[in-house]
């Protein structure tokens, strides 16, 4: 047909094509190289010196934003008086896990990074923190160390982090409605009962008052608030290993029925069916609510005309304990400063650092030796969260957020059906939550 | 008698004098017409390379591997991801839940979007401000406006149940995300009331195309409005039609902003979809093997039905 270019066609697309997977081929190759970014980490330290280098490197650290205020604080202090500067990335804390996985994959890690604890099992056991055990164990203070951070960052014997923000849960409850309701502002409850019958008598004043409240739509807020009442009774919820749930115990079912008796005499504020976790702390500072559970890094955040007292969580006969929850933080296992990233670590665990900074800003120390200091001394709330850190626990899983912060896990399937249900499947839910602890 | 073909000559000839062979100038091979034409594919064809077929082929060998999002092995495990796909009590639900999602929003949204696109079709007084409204949804994003519902919702902290509380049509706050029912008609309003703009744009310029001789004739025939809506505007609208039915039903079937922001899947996982099972797998389970495999299935499924679609089109088309 006379056509000059319908010969050339096939070559054009051959060539072209060609091009296309050389490109792609090459890439692919270069990805592949960069594989094993997590290996070479030279934090070992055992003959750095405890208290690190302070050079003037430039270090990055990466944070999530839940604690953002804290870790905020404790950079700006230090930057003011080292000559090493730290450079802080605020990564939403949804994205956290996912923003970190990535970068370890592709061997980008930050110099230091912040980890909500739970998670940090999974971390450490991926290789992507260096080891710390001979600076951590060097420190003057390490006995006196949250244990529970620790014990969650220690993987096959080793140290890998140190307690960086802690978040205790904790009872918040509100005075001027306690009077209202005529119960005695100075004495919180000590059971489950007593937090029941409390709860009931704040309810009981009508309005928009309610008795309590909690994220009912939110795996993370229940494991924080719910699992200290079973802990409180001595019994735990995980084994050792945190491969086996034990959420279906008597324990467990009293916890969970007294909450679902508040569901159904509607004793708790409006919206806690479709709580998902963010905006939950903001109904009690709105001083309608008589007694709930809440983070205690959120009383430095409380309006300043709310009379609050503030009470370990009870279990269903007494006892006390918290979820020593929080952010631990170590160096990552490919920084090149890991002296430098040390000389931080170490300073932030200081009683410079730990009163002036941490206690300062009405959170919680990290160290049990200091529980009770000038700022703690002018706020009693203060030594009564403080002197929990002993108390508590931080459950250790390597599964942890696929099984209890997932909201498509079978955690948060077992908390609503146990308390906006009947209750009926908890013992079928909780193999559910077994089997992916171990999956 | 066998007659054979000029210059097919099976005698020795002399150079055939009309074809002289003449030796062809040589050209460098920079300059040749198939070095130029590789120069000018080059630029699309490593574009081509790097955004769409390298991450087709990382995610076909994701697929096809055992990889986790953190540091490890990335052995080939072919095809166990394929087979564990299926191991998700989550999955077929999901499933179901996308297609009965894909289904209601493409019925309400389009349906909704041909009207208003019939409403603003003539050049009447106040037309153009009222595509302009019906528009402007469409131009937030669909995060943004998920993260605005998601306020308007709230029991607690939204103004929706106050405001029905006040008019004294509720006596409780409203659970607006509360039951799966709920849940999902929520979602598809916040769909519809963000694309319905969208999807009228694509329409009114079908039926902007349709010439107007078409319908003065069919007037001058006596033709009432629902024939000439049944058999002119119908048939000639198609190709806006189709077009929006592939986007429409292309974009439910991937849906996940909406859902993520909104609902998280919740209540009790009534509102999971395909999308942010996939999500699940590669960021809460750390898993992107098998999400890898999820996705290439999902592509798959999608380049089928849309080949069908295609199909269907092209055949209403000639016919």
């Amino acid at each position: 047909m006379g056509s000059t270019t319908g010969p050339r066609r096939p070559v054009h697309r051959i060539a072209t094509g060609a091009v296309a997977l050389l490109a792609a081929v090459g890439l692919i190759t270069a990805c592949g190289s960069g594989d094993g970014g997590s290996g070479g980490g030279n934090g070992g330290g055992g003959a750095a010196n405890a208290k690190g280098v302070d050079d003037g490197t430039k270090l990055t650290m990466w944070t999530r934003a839940a604690t953002r205020p804290q870790s905020e604080a404790l950079v700006k202090a230090y930057n003011a008086n080292h000559d090493n500067e730290i450079e802080l990335t605020v990564i939403p804390t949804d994205d956290y896990q996912a923003k970190v996985g990535a970068a370890a994959g592709s061997g980008d890690l930050p110099d230091l990074f912040a980890s909500d604890v739970v998670f940090v099992p999974n971390y450490t056991s991926s290789g992507l923190f260096s080891d710390l055990t001979d600076r951590v164990d060097a420190l003057p203070f390490a006995d006196s160390l949250a244990q529970s951070h620790i014990k969650a960052g220690t993987y096959e014997g080793k140290k890998y982090v140190v307690p960086h923000t802690l978040d205790l849960s904790v009872l918040f409850y509100n005075k001027d409605l306690y009077r209202e309701a005529k119960l005695d502002p100075e004495k919180p409850p000590t059971t489950l009962a007593e937090w029941d019958e409390q709860a009931r008598a704040v309810d009981a004043l009508g309005g928009d008052v309610s008795g309590t409240f909690f994220g009912g739509n939110c795996g993370g807020c229940g494991v924080f608030t719910w699992w200290p009442s079973i802990w409180a009774a001595d019994e735990d919820v995980l084994n050792e290993e945190g491969t086996e749930a034990d959420l279906a115990s008597d324990t467990a079912r009293k916890v969970y029925d007294t909450y679902r008796g508040w569901v159904q005499d509607d004793i708790v504020a409006p919206g806690a069916r479709d709580e998902t976790g963010a905006t939950w702390t903001g109904v009690f500072p709105k001083g309608k609510v008589g007694v709930m559970p809440m983070p205690s890094t959120t009383l430095g955040l409380m309006p300043e005309d709310l009379d609050l007292g503030v009470a370990p969580i009870p279990g269903p006969d007494g006892g006390k304990s918290t979820f020593v929850g929080g952010d631990a933080v170590g160096i990552s296992a490919t920084s090149k400063s890991a002296d430098q990233a040390w000389n931080f670590l170490a300073w932030s665990l200081d009683d410079e650092a730990q009163v002036d900074v941490v206690a300062a800003n009405k959170d919680v120390v990290a160290r049990t030796d200091l529980a009770s200091n000038k700022h703690s001394e002018a706020d009693p709330r203060l030594v009564t969260i403080n002197e929990l850190v002993a108390h508590g626990r931080t459950p250790y899983a390597l599964k942890f957020g696929q099984t209890f912060n997932d909201p498509n896990g079978p955690w948060l399937a077992l908390m609503r059906d146990a308390v906006f249900g009947d209750g009926s499947s908890v013992a079928k839910d909780n193999d559910a939550v077994t089997a992916s602890l171990g999956d | 008698m066998q007659v054979k073909a000029p210059g097919r000559a099976t005698h020795a000839s002399p150079a055939r004098p009309e074809h002289p062979v003449r030796p062809r100038p040589t050209t460098p091979l920079w300059r040749s017409r198939t070095a130029q034409g590789l120069a000018y594919a080059a630029p699309t064809a490593v574009f081509v390379a790097v955004f769409f077929l390298l991450p087709l082929l990382l995610v076909g060998q994701m697929s096809l591997s055992d990889w986790p999002l953190l540091a490890g092995d990335r052995g080939g495990n072919a095809p166990e991801n394929y087979t564990d796909v299926t191991d998700s009590p989550l999955f077929w639900p999901a499933i179901r839940f996308t297609l009965l999602y894909t289904v209601l929003v493409t019925v309400v949204l389009l349906g909704l979007a041909l009207l208003l696109a019939l409403l603003v079709q003539e050049s009447r007084p106040a037309a153009g401000f009222f595509r302009t409204v019906y528009f402007l949804p469409g131009a937030v994003g669909l995060a943004s406006a998920s993260l605005l519902f998601w306020g308007l919702y709230s029991p607690t902290t939204g103004p929706l149940s106050r405001i029905l509380e006040s008019l004294g049509l509720v006596d409780d706050p409203v659970s607006f995300l509360g039951s799966p029912t709920s849940a999902l008609l929520s979602t598809v309003f916040l769909v519809v009331w963000k694309f319905a703009g969208f999807y009228m744009l694509i329409l009114l310029v079908g039926l902007q195309r349709i010439p107007h001789e078409v319908y003065e004739a069919a007037r001058t025939d006596g033709a009432s409005r629902g024939q000439i809506f049944r058999s002119i505007t119908l048939p000639l609208l198609r190709p806006s039609l189709a077009l929006s039915l592939l986007l429409c039903v292309t974009g439910s079937l991937l849906a996940f902003d909406q859902f993520f922001i909104l609902t998280k899947g919740g209540p009790d996982n009534s509102t999971v979809t395909i999308v942010q099972l996939i999500y699940r797998e590669a960021f809460q389970r750390l898993d992107l093997g098998t999400a890898a495999a999820l996705s290439i299935i999902v592509l798959g499924a999608l380049l089928l039905l849309n080949v069908l679609q295609f199909r269907g089109l092209r055949r209403a088309d000639e016919s």
